[in-house]
C-alpha cells in the first residue's frame, strides 16, 4: 500500500548539514506496522516524510501505486494519508467539534461527532464544545488527535508516538483503543512507539536506528530479538 | 412579548421590511435584526432615528440638548434586551450621536448597539457614537457592539466609539465589541470607573486589512474595594493594515485587574501594543500579558493534514481566534 524506495532526508542544523533519514526502504501494507528504535532514530522525520510535512532529500514514496513524493501535505490528505502528532497543536477559538469537523470533510452533527470521541475514551459531552487549547491535559489532547484521524475514516494513518506525554492511566485507555482500532480497521495503520504493549500487538515491526532501517519482519520475527537486546549488558556482566 | 408591555412606540409606521435593501442587510449584520424587534428598541438610518419603541421597564427619551437619545432602564428589571443600531447609506454623512443609559439598581438587561456604513462614494462616511453607560448598585449589563463597514467606493469609512462607563457597587458589566470588517479607520476609546465589588468584563475583537488603522484605548479606575476588570482584546492584522493598543489598568483599592492583547500579524501590517499597569494601592494585584506574532506554522500543518489548503487553514484559524 505504502512503499517507500531509498528515501533520505537531510536537515539543515546549527553544525551544518545533517543526514537524518538514510535510504530507506519500507512497505506497510494492511494491518498494524509498528516502527521503534532509539532516540533520535529517525522514526519522527519518517512520519513526517510520509504526511508530507518534510520533503525527502532524495527517493520515491508511493502511494497505492501512485507516486506522491511531490505532493504537499493537503493533497497527501486528500489522497488518504492521515497523521497524529506526538505534540497535539493547540489552537484558540478551536472547539474539538471543528475540529471533527474538518477532520471528516462534511457537515456533522454532535452525535456524530461524538462517536469519534467515545471511540478514544472521552466523555463526548464535556469535550465537544471545549477548544482545542491549554486547558486541556496531555492525554486529553492526545485523545482528540487521535478522533480526528479517526474521524478522517481513511486507508492508512501514521501516529507518532501516540504514549509520548501521558500518564499512565491515560495510557493503559490509550491502548484499548489501538486494541479495538487494531480490530476493526481495514487499512494501515503505522504507529511510531517505544512501547512493548504496542510492539505486541504489531503484525510487522520495524526497527530504525541511525537513520537507517536496522530491521523489519512480523512481530514473531523481531520482537524476541528486542526484548533481548534491552537488557542492561553491564548487569549481564556483572551476573555471570 | 405580550403588546401591553409596550409603552409607546414612536414611530408606529415603522417596518424593518421597508427599508432599502442595503439597510436591512447592514442590520442583520451587525444585530442580528430581521424583523421589529420585540422590546423597547431605537434604529438610527442616516442622523435620525427611524424607529424606535420603549418598554414599561426601558423608556427611551430624545435628547434636547444635542443628537442622541437616554436609555433609562427601571430598578429590578429582568430578562430586557434592547436594540440601538445606527446605519449610513447616504455617501459621506457625518454622523455624532450621544447615547446615555441608566441602569438602575439590581437590573439585568442585554444591550445590542453597532454600526454599519455602506459607502459606495469617494467621501468618507463616518460615525462617532459616545455612550456612556451609569449602571446602578447590583445591576448586571452585557453590551454587544458590532461595527461593520461596506461599498465599493474609494470613501472612507471612519468609526470612533467612545464608552464611558461608571459602574455602581456589586454591579457587573460585560462588553463584547467587534470591528468584523470594512471599517477603515477606527479609535476606539473606552474609560471605566469601578466601585467597590463591581466587575469589568471586556472582550474586544477587530480584524484590519487593506489599508485600515484602528487604535483602541481603554483606561481602568479600580477604585472599589474588591473590584476587578478583565480586558482582552484578540486581533487579527492583514495585508499593510496598522492596529495600536492601549490598556491602562489602575488598581486605587484592593482589587484585581488583568488586561491582554493577543494579535495575528499578517502580511505587512504592524500591530503595537502598550499595557500598562499602575498599582497605587499595595492590595491591587494587576496582571498585564502581550503576545504577537504570525500564525503558528504547527496550527497550518496540523489543518493541512486534515485535507485543509493552506489558506482554508489560515481562515479557520482566524474564524476560530475571532469567535
Amino acid at each position: 500500500m505504502l512503499k517507500l524506495v531509498d528515501v533520505s532526508f537531510s536537515a539543515d542544523t546549527e553544525r551544518g548539514k545533517k543526514d537524518i533519514l538514510k535510504n530507506i526502504d519500507l512497505e506497510s501494507g494492511d494491518g498494524f506496522t509498528v516502527v521503534t528504535g532509539p532516540n533520535g532514530g529517525g522514526k519522527s522525520s519518517l512520519a513526517k516524510v510520509i504526511s508530507g510535512l518534510y520533503r525527502p532529500t532524495s527517493g520515491r514514496i508511493f502511494w497505492k501505486g501512485q507516486d506522491v513524493t511531490d505532493l504537499n501535505i493537503t493533497e497527501r490528505a486528500k489522497a488518504g494519508i492521515s497523521y497524529a502528532f506526538q505534540q497535539p497543536v493547540r489552537f484558540k477559538g478551536i472547539t474539538v467539534k471543528d475540529l471533527i469537523k474538518v477532520a471528516s470533510g462534511k457537515e456533522l452533527n454532535v452525535s456524530e461527532a461524538c462517536e469519534y470521541l467515545s471511540a478514544v475514551g472521552l466523555c463526548a459531552r464535556d469535550y465537544i464544545d471545549r477548544e482545542v487549547n491549554a486547558s486541556l491535559s496531555g492525554g486529553e489532547l492526545k485523545r482528540i488527535e487521535i478522533a480526528t484521524v479517526l474521524a478522517r475514516n481513511t486507508d492508512f494513518a501514521v501516529f507518532d508516538e501516540p504514549e509520548a506525554g501521558i500518564d499512565l492511566w491515560s495510557f493503559n485507555s490509550l491502548i484499548k483503543v489501538f486494541e479495538q482500532m487494531r480490530e476493526r480497521t481495514h487499512g494501515a495503520i503505522m504507529i511510531i512507539s517505544h512501547q512493548e504493549r504496542i510492539l505486541e500487538i504489531a503484525d510487522r515491526i520495524v526497527v530504525i536506528s541511525g537513520g537507517k532501517v536496522e530491521k523489519q519482519g512480523t512481530k514473531d520475527e523481531i520482537l524476541p530479538g528486542l526484548m533481548y537486546d534491552r537488557t542492561c549488558p553491564r548487569l549481564d556482566g556483572i551476573n555471570s | 412579548m405580550a403588546e401591553q408591555d409596550i409603552k409607546s412606540i414612536v414611530n408606529i409606521d415603522f417596518d424593518i421590511k421597508e427599508l432599502a435593501g442595503v439597510g436591512r442587510g447592514l442590520l442583520d449584520s451587525i444585530a442580528g435584526l430581521t424583523d421589529v424587534p420585540s422590546g423597547a428598541f431605537n434604529i438610527r438610518a442616516d442622523g435620525t432615528s427611524i424607529g424606535r419603541a420603549s418598554t414599561k421597564a426601558v423608556e427611551i427619551v430624545t435628547k434636547k440638548d444635542k443628537p442622541g437619545i437616554d436609555i433609562y432602564i427601571a430598578p429590578g428589571t429582568t430578562g430586557e434586551t434592547v436594540y440601538i443600531p445606527v446605519i449610513l447609506t447616504k455617501p459621506g454623512l457625518q454622523d455624532l450621536v450621544y447615547n446615555d443609559f441608566y441602569v438602575g439598581e439590581a437590573a439585568t438587561v442585554e444591550i445590542v448597539a453597532g454600526c454599519g456604513i455602506h459607502n459606495d462614494s469617494c467621501t468618507e462616511s463616518r460615525h462617532d457614537g459616545i455612550h456612556a453607560f451609569h449602571v446602578g448598585k447590583n445591576a448586571h449589563v452585557k453590551y454587544i457592539e458590532r461595527h461593520y463597514g461596506e461599498g465599493s467606493g474609494d470613501g472612507t469609512n471612519v468609526m470612533n466609539p467612545t464608552t464611558v462607563v461608571e459602574l455602581g457597587k456589586n454591579s457587573y458589566m460585560e462588553m463584547e465589541t467587534t470591528q468584523i470588517k470594512g471599517v477603515d479607520s477606527t479609535e476606539r476609546i473606552t474609560r471605566a470607573d469601578l466601585a467597590d465589588g463591581a466587575q469589568l468584563v471586556i472582550s474586544e475583537k477587530i480584524m484590519t486589512h487593506g489599508k485600515q488603522h484602528a487604535t483602541t484605548d481603554f483606561k481602568v479606575e479600580l477604585n472599589g474595594d474588591g473590584s476587578s476588570a478583565n480586558v482582552v482584546s484578540r486581533s487579527v492584522a492583514r495585508d499593510d493594515s496598522r492596529q495600536r493598543f492601549n490598556a491602562d489598568l489602575r488598581g486605587n483599592n484592593r482589587c484585581h485587574g488583568h488586561s491582554e492583547c493577543d494579535a495575528i500579524v499578517m502580511d505587512n501590517a504592524v500591530v503595537s501594543s502598550l499595557p500598562q499597569i499602575t498599582a497605587n494601592s499595595v492590595e491591587a494585584e494587576l496582571i498585564h500579558e502581550a503576545a504577537i506574532g504570525k500564525i503558528a506554522g504547527e496550527q497550518l500543518e496540523k489543518l493541512m493534514t486534515l485535507g485543509l489548503t493552506e489558506r482554508e487553514a489560515e481562515e479557520k484559524i482566524i474564524d476560530g481566534f475571532l469567535k
